[in-house]
Formats: C-alpha cells, sequence, structure tokens
C-alpha cells in the first residue's frame, strides 16, 4: 500500500467505525460519542493553528462561542431555520477570526497567547453584558421544534449522532486534504522555521491568517453544531476553561496529527467520566493521568503512534 | 554589462554602534562577486539589508532597475532575489524532499510533476539525490549546508546571495561546490560572504573588503591579493 492509500484506509476507516457504531452502542455512550465528535471537531480546528502552524491560542472558546451564539440568537430572536442560523454561526466565527488574526498575529509567541486570552475574555464579557439577549451566564434552550434541520429531528439521539459525525467527517477530511496541499505545506514550514519560509518567498503574516480564519472557522461550526445538537447555549462555553479544553485535547492527542484531536477529546472525556464514578476527587485523577501522559508520551497518543509504528500518519 | 544591484549609502546601526557605514555598492549582472572582511566588518549585516531581512537606518537599495528598500523580504524573494543561511536554517522535522519542494513551490505553485522534477534537479546538482527521502536534521552538518544551497537553487533566482556557504564541507565537496556556482552564471548573479581564500580566489570575478562597516577595497582577486590594505586590516595591524 502507498502512504497515501493508507492514510485513507485509516481515516475513512475511523469514519466506518464511528457510524458502525451508532447501531450497536448502548444509550448512554452513544450519547457520550455525539458530544466527543463535535468537541472534537472543535479541537481539529484549534490543531490548525496550533499543530500545524505553530499558533498557540489561549483564547478559542471566543470562535467556539461565536458560532454557538451567532447560531442561537439568529433562531431566539431572528426566527431562522437551523440551516442558515448554523450559516451565521460560522460566518460569525470566521469574521471573528479575521479581525482577531489581523490584530493579534502582529505579536508572537508569549504575547499572542496573551492577546488571544484577552480576546476572548472580551468576548466573555460581551456575552455576560448583553444578557438582555443573551441571558448570561444561565443561558438558554434552544427548543426542540427549532432544531429541525432539513425534515431531521436533531434532538433525537441516532439524528444527532450521525448530525455529530457528519459535521466531524467534513472537518477531519478538509484538514486532511488542507495539510496535503500547498498552503497546508506552508503553514507547516511557518511552524518548523518561520523565518526560512519567508525568504523562501512565502508571505508568512497572509498565510498565518488563513490559519486563525480556517482555525476560528472550524470552531466556530463546532459550537454551532454544539447548541443545535444538544439544545442550549451559555456563557460557560465562552470561559476560559473551554479555551484550555482544545488546548489538553490537541496536547494528549497529538499536535499536528489528524486524528490526535479525537483522540485526546475521547480520551479525556472518558477519563474524567470513569474517574468521577470513582471518586470526588476524579480531577485529581484526570491530573496524574495527564501528567503521565506527558512524561511518557510527550508527543501525544497519535504522536506517539507516529514516533513507534505509523511514521506515516499525517 | 548591466547593474542588477545596487546600494547607496547604506547604513546600520545597532544602538549606536554603526554596523554597516553608508555603502555604496555595485553589482553587475552575471558575476561572481565575493564579499570578505574580518569578523563583525558588517557582511552578514549588510547582506541581511539586501535581502530584507533587516531594515536599514538610511539609504537605498536597487535591484533590477527598481527600488526595493520599503519591500518586505518575501517580495524580494519573488522578485528573484535569495538567500542561503550562514547558520544552516532547513526545516529539520521535514524531509529533504519537502524541503526543497517548498522552495520551488511558490515559483511553480500546484504542478506537483514540475515541483518534483525541480526537487531532482536542485538535488542531483548538489549531490544529494540519495538522500531525498531522509528527514533533514538526521542529514550531516555537511549534507545540510548543501541542502540550503539546493534549496536556494530550487528558487531558480535572478540573484544568489550565500552566507559562508563552504562552512562545515569537505574538501571534495567543496570542490563540487566550485563547479556548481561556476555553472550557474551568468544567468545568476552570485554574491558570496566567504572565509575560505581559496575558495574566494578562485571563484570571485571581483571581491568587496568589508572593514568596519565600509568598503575598504573592491578589485579583481589579483588586485586585492596585493592590497596592502587589505593585508593590514587581515592581520590587525592597521
Amino acid at each position: 500500500m502507498t502512504e497515501t492509500q493508507k492514510i485513507l484506509v485509516l481515516h475513512v476507516g475511523l469514519i466506518a467505525l464511528l457510524f458502525a457504531l451508532n447501531f450497536i452502542l448502548p444509550a448512554y455512550h452513544h450519547g457520550n460519542l455525539a458530544r466527543v465528535m463535535v468537541l472534537a471537531t472543535y479541537a481539529i480546528g484549534y490543531n490548525v493553528m496550533l499543530g500545524y502552524t505553530g499558533l498557540l491560542s489561549l483564547g478559542h472558546a471566543m470562535f467556539f462561542a461565536a458560532g454557538m451564539y451567532g447560531m442561537a440568537l439568529s433562531i431566539r430572536h431572528l426566527g431562522f431555520a437551523p440551516a442558515p442560523a448554523l450559516l451565521v454561526g460560522i460566518a460569525s466565527g470566521a469574521g471573528l477570526a479575521l479581525v482577531v488574526g489581523l490584530l493579534a498575529l502582529r505579536t508572537a509567541g508569549v504575547a499572542f497567547m496573551i492577546v488571544t486570552l484577552m480576546f476572548a475574555q472580551t468576548v466573555y464579557l460581551t456575552i455576560l453584558l448583553a444578557g438582555r439577549w443573551t441571558r448570561g451566564d444561565e443561558g438558554f434552550v434552544i427548543q426542540q421544534h427549532e432544531r429541525v434541520l432539513w425534515g431531521i429531528d436533531l434532538s433525537d439521539p441516532s439524528s444527532r449522532y450521525l448530525a455529530a459525525l457528519t459535521l466531524f467527517a467534513i472537518c477531519l477530511f478538509a484538514t486532511l486534504n488542507l495539510i496535503r496541499r500547498p498552503l497546508g505545506r506552508v503553514f507547516v514550514a511557518i511552524r518548523e522555521n518561520e523565518e526560512r519560509a519567508r525568504l523562501l518567498g512565502y508571505n508568512v503574516f497572509r498565510a498565518k491568517l488563513f490559519s486563525v480564519v480556517i482555525s476560528g472557522t472550524i470552531s466556530a461550526a463546532a459550537g454551532a453544531s454544539y447548541g443545535l445538537l444538544f439544545g442550549y447555549a451559555g456563557a460557560t462555553f465562552a470561559t476560559v476553561q473551554y479555551s484550555i479544553f482544545p488546548l489538553l485535547w490537541v496536547l494528549l492527542g497529538g499536535t499536528g496529527t489528524i486524528i490526535g484531536p479525537f483522540l485526546g477529546a475521547l480520551f479525556m472525556f472518558y477519563l474524567i467520566d470513569l474517574s468521577s464514578g470513582v471518586t470526588n476527587a476524579y480531577m485529581l485523577i484526570a491530573g496524574v493521568a495527564l501528567v503521565v501522559l506527558v512524561m511518557f508520551a510527550p508527543q501525544g497518543i497519535a504522536g506517539e503512534l507516529r514516533r513507534r509504528i505509523w511514521s506515516w500518519l499525517p | 554589462m548591466s547593474v542588477i544591484l545596487s546600494t547607496h549609502g547604506l547604513t546600520r546601526a545597532f544602538s549606536g554602534h554603526v554596523a554597516v557605514n553608508a555603502v555604496d555598492f555595485t553589482l553587475n549582472e552575471g558575476e561572481i562577486r565575493a564579499l570578505i572582511g574580518p569578523n563583525g566588518a558588517g557582511k552578514t549585516t549588510f547582506v541581511s539589508m539586501l535581502i530584507g531581512r533587516i531594515a536599514p537606518s538610511a539609504g537605498r537599495i536597487r535591484f533590477e532597475d527598481q527600488d526595493v528598500t520599503d519591500l518586505p523580504a518575501h517580495l524580494r524573494v519573488s522578485r528573484g532575489m535569495a538567500y542561503t543561511f550562514q547558520i544552516t536554517s532547513v526545516f529539520g522535522q521535514l524531509s529533504v524532499e519537502e524541503n526543497v519542494a517548498l522552495a520551488a513551490r511558490r515559483r511553480l505553485g500546484r504542478d506537483r510533476v514540475a515541483v518534483r522534477a525541480e526537487v531532482e534537479h536542485a538535488l542531483a546538482r548538489v549531490g544529494l539525490t540519495d538522500h531525498i527521502g531522509q528527514t533533514a536534521q538526521d542529514l550531516s552538518y555537511g549534507h545540510q549546508r548543501l541542502l540550503e544551497i539546493a534549496m536556494g537553487l530550487a528558487q531558480r533566482p535572478r540573484l544568489l546571495i550565500l552566507d559562508e556557504p563552504t562552512q562545515g564541507l569537505a574538501e571534495n565537496e567543496i570542490a563540487a561546490f566550485k563547479t556548481l556556482i561556476r555553472s550557474l552564471v551568468p544567468d545568476t548573479t552570485i554574491l558570496l560572504i566567504e572565509h575560505n581564500m581559496s575558495v574566494v580566489m578562485e571563484l570571485a570575478d571581483r571581491i568587496t573588503v568589508l572593514n568596519f562597516g565600509e568598503i575598504l577595497a573592491e578589485g579583481t582577486p589579483v588586485d586585492i591579493h596585493a592590497n596592502p590594505l587589505v593585508q593590514n586590516a587581515y592581520l590587525g595591524s592597521g
């Protein structure tokens, strides 16, 4: 098998496996996995910046929230149907990413992290301040009848699962395609050695801006879908915690790998889920597991797979 | 012979210390020019201003009859300048092939066949064909220097600036390097910073000597060799 075939088999196989699980998983895990797939999509977006372009953002919750609120507010206040509402959500994230990118990319390294963190705080506070429309911390529910997309009731578990899988698959293959194209290769070149990339004649600022916009757009698509699939929008999703989550998922799963974000999100979701069944101090167990993983598999799960057995893993 | 690059009053000061001082410099199309001088003479600062890595404090740079002083580095590169780093600066985690492909792709775009052909061509010229699948950081230091040069070649520049290209190369590799550089002119103009005097004397059409940020002398290798000012600068008795 050529490398391309191996890559296809692995990623198509993952999607096929997830599809099959729709029919066999017990209800509890079925619901969990739907959630994990949407969160993994969020992490895929994050990974475009961190894993492939080497840009560490501490404010990605703003894009997730922009997608979620762009979608939810246009349903609640403008009476939009789910499809256009989703588009509004995605466009909100893309627009926000463009503005944030134009400003934040004037900085680099730690300054970039802080600037993105501050922008995310601004978005969070804006959501709280606009409580008249957003209902602030409390958030609001999107009613079942507002969640029917092209005749499909997204509150139905199976439909919800398949919708999450569709979103996940689209974003997975879109990023897989991206990093094999010239633009994605330039992202990697910037990650590896920005000065060299510039002196090969690449407009590094523009490439990084593309990366931020693509990353923000995918994150917003995840946020909008999350709101629509689970029927709720709340300011919690704009907090710092939700900026740190994708960072953890990607680090655990393997930065700069296509399946890493999914593996990381899945691993951490179940780590917290299982440990909270054992003890109240579940964050302690989660913390220890994270430390162990970082010590013994610093490149994350998929990163270790790539190092040990699958050197072709993209 | 027409002028491909010129500077007028090019100056760079680093918090009071003038590294390059009002340099007027002219490079003719198709020549091999060596830039030499003692350590700290301002050679790397000077070429860094040419390519756009460092902004000048004063002065202008013209490339192919256009003022490029205010252009960012990537636009100078797209106009036909290329630069290879003094300290090896390849993409360590990427394969040798991808390193050169990145250099070729900006010009050739999505044409995979053309990019692949260019990569093979450039690697063959520096003798790295057998290493095409290796990860760049696994190459020996000398081979990384050659990869750096291959990346310069794959850009098919009009002007190639090489910053100490033979540093770390073995004798036979230096000999191959000289042959390679000779084969590039006159299509490509070469500006070479070099410490290895045998390379300078054998390759260069003309030599420019920098000392304390100023041009001390300029001329053919024979002239420079006989110039007492240059000898003083190098022996430190001046």
